[in-house]
């Protein structure tokens, strides 16, 4: 279907239901009892879950396929930031063409980032993007004001020219919309103790998701995406085999670059607001765990990992002290406190902590990421379907064979 | 004039004169010895000829066209292949994808942005890879990771995945070096049969001798630079400088 083979169609299909269903899933506990705090399913989260998935996806394309480690990719996530707020200032509020302007000026600054960051490769690469993203970080503070706004940022105000929208009433401010459709526009189902809320962009976000999703399948399965992965392989055997390895990397590195600017566009259409801040280095560092913990390389591995590190930015941050004092009231004097203590070293503000682990242990016992738990997983499952049937021994006799 | 001409070449590294008026002929269809102690100049010259070092002096001419200046990928392109000492292959692809992507590079040239077509449905390159595998006797082997290989495997890939661009010229730097002697006469039986069956010229770097004298119509002797002789094999093995320069320092059972 859709030009995939079966097995990718599948991943496609799950996918989709699963981002069209996430107000659902990402709900299972009912309004008001202790576990609602875990509840993933509000709208500005859900939000960040997909477009983060963006940014990662994009990141993927050139780190997991070519081995080419950006250490600035936040750069085009910010000025695809940008751009689409000035199509909100000058053009009109709809989220159309904030986020084609952002996806077009993300890729032309790819284009000279790449161009100039490209002639390294390796540790050099990395810190070239590096320099180009903090460099426009600080531009972005400083010389750039009068098209960045400084520290304050930007956001569309009622007196913008707006060429394209009617003129606001006093005291109306601009919204972000879609041919009417407002991005903030909610409405919530009651069922028994659980609310769902369904929220108009989160949809418009998912479905972009799913376009962009299909079209790194279909990278990943190009001619185009095999060349990449011989690139990440063996560039010299690349250069010997007449292939001229540059074009391939600027062009991956400017289609990443374009799914960043996608993301900092969506971004801006769910929140209309930017600042510098969206570039800074640590932003950038984010989709590099993000990619890595989900699984770099793989289809949805990156998608999951910016899924996993939004959950824990959002919820682990939002357990305070108060809260635990609550799950150990149980505990007797003395030993309530160490567990308060000891906990309250992982959540709240120190959620860091909790992902700094978590980063090590998937680095250390599963460099494939949630991907290859995943696949170790449904190994362990199949090994147990066969040892029902009277299959392990023979499995076992054919695993000796080949050693 | 042959295929490959090389006229008075000359490279320096810092003090180190590591090739002075080079000259050389490779006749077309034929194969092509390079042989010399270490230190020789060997690996320079081949160097040479594939864009990855430009010579001081001299001209290197391919068909008529200067190699120098020229960047790899762009002498490849005008058919120059070249296999490593060590094989040189996409260690963490499939046989096939190492296959499919020299049938790309012949069929698209050095870039091609087809990021939306997939891979399966090129039933042309597809094919052109599988006969490959088949003709390098590999096509079992077509799910396998490369990098779990066996070297003398990975040998007659890299030698595949070389052929597979239709090249005029092979150029081969030791490529029987580390191997054992069943691999090694596995990969002699290989070139011969290349060199008998395809419209292609080969010129080979090689320190062991029993490989040289198996395939080698022409042989050039390399000593500290310089071309001492240029002969056929049985010329060769007698002849008093190349015994003096090198062949003395070994024992031949020739």
């Amino acid at each position: 279907m859709l030009g995939l083979n079966k097995k990718d169609t599948n991943l496609l299909i799950i996918v989709a239901i699963m981002t069209m269903l996430a107000p659902f899933l990402l709900n299972p506990f009912p309004e008001g009892s202790a576990l609602a705090q875990f509840n993933a399913g509000y709208p500005d989260l859900m939000q960040r879950f997909v477009i983060f998935g963006i940014f990662a996806m994009g990141f993927n394309l050139l780190f997991g396929l070519t081995g080419y480690l950006s250490f600035g990719h936040a750069a085009f996530l910010g000025v695809g930031s940008y751009a689409a707020i000035w199509m909100m200032k000058l053009l009109t509020m709809n989220v159309i063409p904030a986020i084609i302007m952002s996806i077009v000026i993300a890729g032309l600054f790819a284009v000279v980032v790449g161009f100039i960051s490209l002639r390294r490769s390796g540790i050099y690469f990395s810190i070239l993007t590096l320099a180009f993203a903090q460099m426009s970080y600080a531009l972005a503070y400083s010389v750039l004001t009068p098209i960045t706004g400084g520290e304050t940022g930007l956001q569309p105000k009622p007196n913008d020219p707006r060429l394209l929208d009617p003129a606001l009433a006093d005291g109306v401010t601009p919204r972000a919309g879609l041919f009417g459709l407002e991005m903030s526009s909610s409405t919530e189902l009651s069922i028994g103790g659980w609310v769902f809320t369904f929220n108009a962009g989160y949809y418009v976000a998912a479905v972009v998701m799913l376009i962009a999703f299909y079209l790194s399948i279909r990278i990943f399965r190009s001619p185009f995406g095999m060349m990449l992965r011989a690139i990440k392989s063996n560039q010299q055997r690349v250069n010997y085999t007449g292939l001229n390895s540059k074009p391939y990397t600027l062009a991956v590195f400017v289609i990443s670059g374009m799914y960043a600017g996608l993301a900092g566009g969506l971004l801006v259409a769910m929140d209309t607001q930017v600042g510098p801040e969206r570039m800074f280095w640590t932003a950038s560092g984010e989709v590099v765990i993000m990619t890595i913990l989900g699984g770099a390389g793989t289809l949805i591995g990156p998608v999951l990992g910016a899924g996993l590190l939004k959950y824990m930015e959002n919820i682990l941050s939002k357990i305070n002290k108060g809260v635990i004092e609550g799950w150990f009231a149980w505990a007797p004097d003395g030993l309530d406190s160490v567990l308060i203590y000891t906990v309250n070293m992982f959540v709240g503000k120190q959620w860091h902590i909790t992902t700094g682990v978590i980063f090590m242990l998937v680095i250390i016992f599963l460099p494939g990421g949630l991907v290859e738990l995943g696949k170790r997983g449904a190994r362990v499952f199949r090994r147990r379907d066969r040892k029902g049937l009277g299959l392990e021994p023979d499995a076992a006799k054919q695993r000796n064979a080949a050693e | 004039m042959g295929i490959l001409e090389v006229k008075d070449v000359g490279k320096r590294f810092g003090g180190l004169q590591a090739l002075s008026n080079v000259n050389l002929s490779v006749k077309e269809n034929s194969v092509h010895a390079i042989i010399g102690p270490n230190g020789a100049g060997k690996s320079t010259l081949l160097n040479c000829f594939v864009g990855k070092l430009i010579p001081d002096t001299g001209s290197v001419l391919f068909e008529g066209q200067s190699l120098l200046g020229r960047k790899p990928h762009e002498i490849n392109q005008m058919g120059v292949s070249r296999v490593f000492q060590t094989p040189e292959i996409f260690g963490d692809l499939s046989v096939m994808e190492n296959m499919l992507i020299p049938c790309f590079a012949k069929r698209d040239g050095s870039f091609e942005l087809n990021a939306y077509g997939s891979v399966a449905s090129q039933r042309d390159v597809q094919d052109r890879a599988e006969q490959m595998l088949i003709d390098m006797n590999m096509i079992d082997k077509r799910e396998e990771h490369a990098a779990a290989l066996s070297r003398g495997d990975k040998r007659r890939l890299e030698i595949g995945m070389c052929l597979a661009q239709e090249p005029r010229l092979l150029l081969l730097d030791e490529p029987t070096a580390g191997m054992a002697r069943a691999d090694t006469n596995n990969t002699i039986d290989l070139l011969k049969e290349i060199s008998d069956t395809r419209d292609i010229t080969i010129a080979i770097i090689e320190h062991d001798m029993h490989v040289v004298f198996s395939l080698a119509q022409r042989i050039t002797v390399l000593a500290q630079g310089t071309p001492l002789v240029e002969d056929t094999p049985d010329n060769i093995k007698g002849h008093p400088k190349v015994r003096e320069a090198y062949l003395g320092e070994t024992q031949v059972a020739a």
